[in-house]
């Protein structure tokens, strides 16, 4: 074990996948000589030279195009996205190209990762505060992931370098420099499990990415004041893992979601339809969503903090749900 | 009278073709054509449907430059895609299925007219957003660099020809992968087929320069006009950009000034193009030029032509009937095809 900052252990999961395949490569705006903006590809362009570490021109709906070509024909790119939000300019290729071995019939497949920090950061303005978990998520063929610790973002990124399917993964701007202990060796995880981050009985607190660690904030106060929350940290965001979820649910019959996506036709709300379509018995009340506001992220950092879930939110409403459930 | 651009003079030595091959390439465009004929027929008999684009009259520039390449060469069209694949090699039969959604289809009924894909003959696809397909022949492009640079493999020399309109030229997609084509130096020929007309959008109203090929000199490219409905110019202007993409010396942008004969679509009434344009067009048709070039060089008689018209006829009517007692996909199939499933390439 030793103890890693988040950056680096995205950085050694693809550093090893690269290692071992060498048809796993990296494409996007200043991941090479630069080594990323996030500096998760530092170093890697010096060890594996500048055609498997492709500093891209700023042109992300044509690069991600050329990824979709790429993997079709045999390579496994890994496209950076500077910003996620950047994506918006590749929505045409990815959207229409993940379902591409769909409508090919099943002739080609994509094997792509498309990854890069998410979510809202310290007063960055709008533009590159974009949550596009949400937007994607309707896209058929993706699986979409979003990490939250070291440990997972290492084991979930070298599980999407390897699934011959296209996947979208989440990093967070805020989320880089957590610290963690995690194994020396090579570890996977499961792209369409959730993490059981605090069993619990009184709520299931379902959330993710950034939004994991204001859930574990608010959490200590709530068991300070005798509350037994369940937490899931969702992992994958398409597919639900309906199973950790369900089992969850039968035992608290309650439901919090946290999420830094704004409310309206956010993961929650795709979330809430999938409980009350699989779930609805089990429920003794109406699912709880506490969302970013649907408004653009402003640039003040007080209205930005209106903007997004705070930890005494959550420590209320959990107050609120549980002691309604007396 | 509406005023055409001058037709380009081949600014290459003209090549010599052999009998055999001269002969192949004209059976490629005589099916081209009867087959595009035959989806006019079915869709107008309701055996297919949605849109389906039709490549009469541009004959010369599929044949012309997919039959100048390897089979292990990369094929990527638009939605104007079935000659594109005939060309490249996907059987007669496989198409006409796929645009009559059946499961013996390329796309095993899941594509359809503008989706045509074949791995086994790489067809990239049948993209039917206006330049998408632009970005993706680009990555095969760049994968057979890769494995040469990266991946030490030097028999990976192959070349990619990425179809498109006039109409996709103006989009951004086309220029900023002529930038990274030219600054990889990747083997792919950008082939526009420029054929006037983009639906409704005369190519001169849509763009502040309406010589195409001229764009490549922003990028450092070689860029040229050739004949569209003169096979040979094709062919000629194709096996240069296809050595000099193979010998690494990267991609060439060519414009090939052509016409379609039909409506933008068999649901375009056709109405806005003007009468004597047509007609101007219509009398310089590909396949007959051909002939008469054939003839003339001794390369093939009359009668050998109707031959070949009749033999293909009958592949395209057993195309049909195949596609016809061909069998629906299997609705439990619904959702196959997503993901990968285990054993999947
Ligand atoms: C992104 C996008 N915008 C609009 C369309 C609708 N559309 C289909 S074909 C076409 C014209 C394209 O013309 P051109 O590129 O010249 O090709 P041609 O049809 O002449 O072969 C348009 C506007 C589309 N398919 N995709
Ligand atoms: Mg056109």
């Amino acid at each position: 074990m030793a103890e890693v900052l988040l950056f680096n252990a995205l950085r050694a999961a693809i550093d090893e996948e690269m290692a071992h395949d060498p048809t796993v490569m990296v494409m996007g705006e200043d991941v090479g000589h630069y080594g990323g903006s996030y500096k998760v590809t530092k170093g890697l362009c010096k060890k594996y030279g500048d055609f498997r570490v492709l500093d891209t021109p700023i042109a992300e709906n044509s690069f991600t195009g050329m990824a979709v070509g790429a993997a079709m024909t045999g390579l496994k790119p890994i496209i950076e996205g500077m910003n996620m939000g950047f994506l918006l300019l590749a929505f045409n290729q990815i959207a229409n190209n993940a379902m591409l071995r769909y409508t090919s019939g099943g002739n080609f497949s994509v094997p792509i990762v498309v990854r890069g920090p998410g979510g809202v950061g310290k007063q960055l303005g709008a533009e590159h505060s974009q949550r596009l978990e949400a937007y994607f998520q309707a896209v058929p063929g993706l699986k979409i992931v979003a990490c939250s610790t070291p440990y997972n973002a290492k084991g979930l990124l070298k599980s999407a370098i390897r699934d011959p399917n296209p996947v979208l993964f989440f990093e967070h701007v805020l989320l880089y420099n957590l610290k963690e202990e995690i194994p020396d060796g090579e570890y996977y995880l499961p792209l369409d499990k959730a993490e059981v981050v605090r069993p619990g009985k009184d709520v299931t607190i379902l959330t993710y990415s950034r939004m994991r660690h204001h859930v574990l904030q608010a959490v200590k106060p709530l068991v300070e004041q005798g509350f037994d929350p369940e937490v899931i940290d969702l992992l994958s965001l398409k597919p639900f893992d309906l199973e950790t979820i369900g089992a969850s649910i039968k035992k608290t019959h309650r439901v919090l979601i946290v999420e830094e996506c704004m409310k309206t036709a956010g993961i929650g709300a795709e979330l809430i339809a999938s409980i009350s379509e699989n779930f609805f018995d089990e429920l003794d009340g109406p699912v709880v969503r506490l969302s970013s506001q649907d408004i653009p992220t402003p640039y003040n950092g007080a209205l930005e903090n209106l903007t997004i879930v705070q930890p005494a939110q959550i420590v209320a409403m959990v107050q609120q749900m549980v002691a309604q459930k007396v | 009278m509406v005023q055409e651009r001058i037709l380009p003079k081949l600014s290459i030595p003209p090549v010599q073709i052999s009998r055999e091959d001269g002969l192949k390439v004209y059976e490629d465009m005589v099916l081209g054509r009867t087959f595009e004929d035959k989806c006019a027929e079915m869709y107008y008999r309701g055996r297919m449907f949605g849109f389906v684009h039709l490549y009469n009259g541009q004959e010369a520039v599929s044949s012309g430059v997919i039959r100048a390449m390897r089979s292990d060469d990369y094929v990527c069209s638009t939605y104007r895609d079935h000659v594109h694949a005939l060309s490249a090699g996907v059987p007669p039969r496989q198409v006409m299925a796929e645009l009559f959604g059946k499961a013996t289809g390329c796309s095993k009924g899941r594509g359809g007219s503008m989706h045509l894909f074949s791995s086994e003959h790489n067809l990239l696809g049948g993209f039917a957003f206006v330049a998408e397909g632009i970005p993706v022949a680009l990555g095969a492009a760049f994968q057979s660099k890769y494995r040469r640079v990266a991946l030490g493999d030097d028999t990976a020399d192959q070349v990619t020809a990425c179809f498109f309109g006039d109409g996709a030229s103006n989009n951004g997609q086309f220029f900023e992968c002529l930038n990274m084509a030219a600054l990889w130096k990747l083997p792919i020929l950008f082939v526009v087929e420029n054929n006037k007309w983009a639906i409704g959008m005369a190519h001169d109203r849509a763009t502040s320069h309406p010589e195409i090929y001229r764009k490549a000199s922003a990028f450092g490219m070689v860029g040229v006009e050739v004949d569209g409905m003169d096979v040979m110019a094709v062919r000629a202007v194709a096996q240069e950009a296809v050595a000099r993409a193979r010998a690494g010396e990267g991609p060439t942008l060519i414009e090939a000034l052509t016409y379609r004969f039909r409506g933008h679509s068999l649901a375009d009434p056709d109405e806005l193009r003007p009468k004597d344009e047509k007609e101007n067009w219509f009398s310089r048709d590909p396949i007959k030029g051909f002939e008469a070039y054939l003839i003339e060089q001794n390369l093939a008689k009359t009668e050998e032509l109707k031959d070949i018209q009749r033999k293909i006829q009958a592949t395209v009517d057993e195309a049909v009937e195949f596609a016809e007692q061909s069998p629906d996909p299997d609705p439990s199939e619904l959702y196959r095809y997503i993901f990968t499933e285990e054993g999947d390439r």
